[in-house]
């Protein structure tokens, strides 16, 4: 049996969290004030995720890009290293993918501004 | 002559157009002195935007195309390039490329937003080599302009934007090495604590200050110390990181020289103009957004905004009404309250406010005229985090609002 401490990130409150695990398994959360924290914290313990943002050159200018939907935290570097290598063609449209199951996140890279 | 003249197209100045025109106000015009709407949340394309307003996480860009989208669908004007450069009630001045002009407007809704407080504000001894950055302006630098600011780098504040900085250059292959923060207690939102200091191991140096920068043509190091409580550099605490680069995130101020100018009273405690329930600082001119005081969500700047927008189009059609003024005081626990004073009779009236400390399980008394309208209890509030409450009561005498613990 182990216990991690979290910091609950769903509302101003920040609950101090006690994950209890058993065998990789959360067999239980204290401090936490409602549902939103126990649910945060066995995803944060077991499977914790990330939106990854970033830019990419489109033509003279740069548009920006997030990961749709959030992929799992060790893989942010890895995602990182194809978006340093990457670039695209305008033009591009808020929602246009980017490129498909980045880093085989099984995530894709979306454009979250513009460029002409 | 306009009907209405919004000051400034980012989140404040595009909410308010748009709740302005949906009250019924079709003359609208907004002047915004860069070359396209969205302000300040162009340059911030981390995600979390929009959870109130949006129920979904968007990025900042994101954001602001669905105001600058609603904006067009109204058919909503709105001059970019355009520099406004003087203010008096019901006349603006602008510079464009074109040339300078004067507006006439029945009403004036500023939505300048903020500053950031730089490095001059702050007493730091050593050289002023290159390599120190206020944390939005390398965020431009990096996410608008496409440049790395620096290698390894130090943050001086722990604001949103120097935590969100912390992410963003370490995601590019920046170190960043320390982020120190004067008080006991951060600015930040704790979900950026957490995702952007502690998912990167950053070290967070609460009541610990930057005492050095060495380095002559660029950054070549940065001396951090701790405080005590009087914030005073306690000697031999001194910690000597080798960087480049130092960012300060150390605060963001009301961008209102044009409301100077235009002889609105400035609050000394939001740094921006005082104003009534109706968000009004004068006859004719209201403010919302950044520019009134600075918000930490930009769900509540919309939101603001908007607020404006209905207020701004009232005073257009003529159907403002109340006479005489409650003065709104800040008692113990609070630093400031957003309005200031409330038009009297009105009721269901929004205050926001900011506590002056961390309180825990603290209940937020508002009195009108000495007697006790409201009760709530917090089980947390921390001067980083703006709060709000709405007076359901009618508002007969003047308010206060304290915080007991």
């Amino acid at each position: 049996m182990s216990i991690r401490k979290l910091t609950c990130i769903n509302c101003p409150l920040g609950c101090l969290l006690e994950v209890t695990l058993e065998e990789g398994r959360v067999t239980g959360v204290e401090g936490n004030t409602c549902p939103r924290g126990k649910r945060y914290a066995e995803d944060e313990v077991t499977c914790p995720k990330r939106v990854v943002t970033s830019t990419l050159p489109a033509g003279s200018a740069r548009v920006s890009v997030k990961t749709v939907p959030a992929i799992p935290k060790e893989r942010i570097f890895d995602v990182m290293d194809v978006i340093h290598g990457a670039s695209v063609t305008p033009p591009v449209r808020i929602g246009d993918v980017i490129i498909k199951n980045i880093a085989g996140t099984g995530s894709d890279l979306v454009a979250t501004s513009e460029a002409e | 002559m306009r009907e209405l003249v919004i000051i400034g197209g980012g989140a404040a100045g595009l909410a308010a157009a748009i709740s302005a025109y949906d009250a019924g106000i079709r003359d609208i015009v907004i002047i915004e002195r860069a070359s396209r709407l969205g302000g300040i949340l162009n340059q911030c394309i981390h995600n979390g935007f929009g959870l109130h307003t949006f129920r979904e996480e968007l990025t900042g860009p994101e954001y602001a195309a669905r105001f600058v989208k609603e904006a067009e669908k109204r058919g909503i004007e709105a001059l970019t390039g355009t520099t406004v450069i003087d203010l008096k009630p019901h006349e603006v001045t602008c510079v464009s490329p074109s040339g300078v002009s004067v507006v006439q407007a029945k009403a004036i809704i500023l939505a300048m937003g903020c500053r950031e407080r730089p490095r001059g504000a702050l007493n730091i001894p050593g050289f002023r080599p290159a390599g120190i950055f206020s944390a939005g302006t390398a965020q431009r630098l990096m996410n608008i302009d496409g440049y790395m600011v620096g290698r390894r780098v130090v943050i001086l504040g722990s604001g949103d934007i120097g935590l969100i900085m912390a992410r963003r250059l370490t995601l590019e292959g920046a170190k960043v090495l320390a982020v120190a923060e004067i008080m006991t207690y951060s600015g930040g939102l704790r979900r950026n604590i957490v995702q952007c200091l502690d998912d990167y191991g950053i070290p967070l140096l609460l009541s610990h200050t930057v005492t050095d920068i060495g380095g002559k043509a660029r950054v070549e190091s940065v001396t951090v110390a701790a405080v005590d409580e009087k914030r005073r550099p306690i000697a031999g605490t001194e910690i000597k990181y080798e960087c480049d680069t130092l960012l300060l995130s150390v605060g963001l101020l009301p961008e209102n020289e044009l409301s100077a100018k235009a002889g609105l009273e400035l609050s000394p405690f939001t740094g921006g103009p005082v104003v009534d329930d109706s968000l009004s600082a004068s006859d004719g001119i209201f403010a919302c957004g950044n520019v009134l005081h600075v918000h930490d969500l930009v769900d509540y700047v919309s939101e603001e905004a908007a607020a404006a927008g209905r207020s701004a189009a009232e005073y257009i059609r003529g159907e403002r009404d109340g006479s005489g003024y409650a003065e709104v005081t800040a008692l113990h626990g609070v630093r400031y309250t957003v309005p200031q004073r409330i038009r009297l009779g009105r009721k269901d009236v929004r205050v926001r406010f900011r506590v002056t400390d961390c309180f825990r399980s603290a209940s937020v008394v508002v009195r009108c005229g000495g007697r006790e309208i409201m009760r709530i209890k917090r089980p947390v509030m921390s001067p980083g985090e703006m709060e709000g409450i709405i007076l359901r009561n009618t508002v007969d005498g003047p308010i206060s609002v304290e915080v007991e613990e």
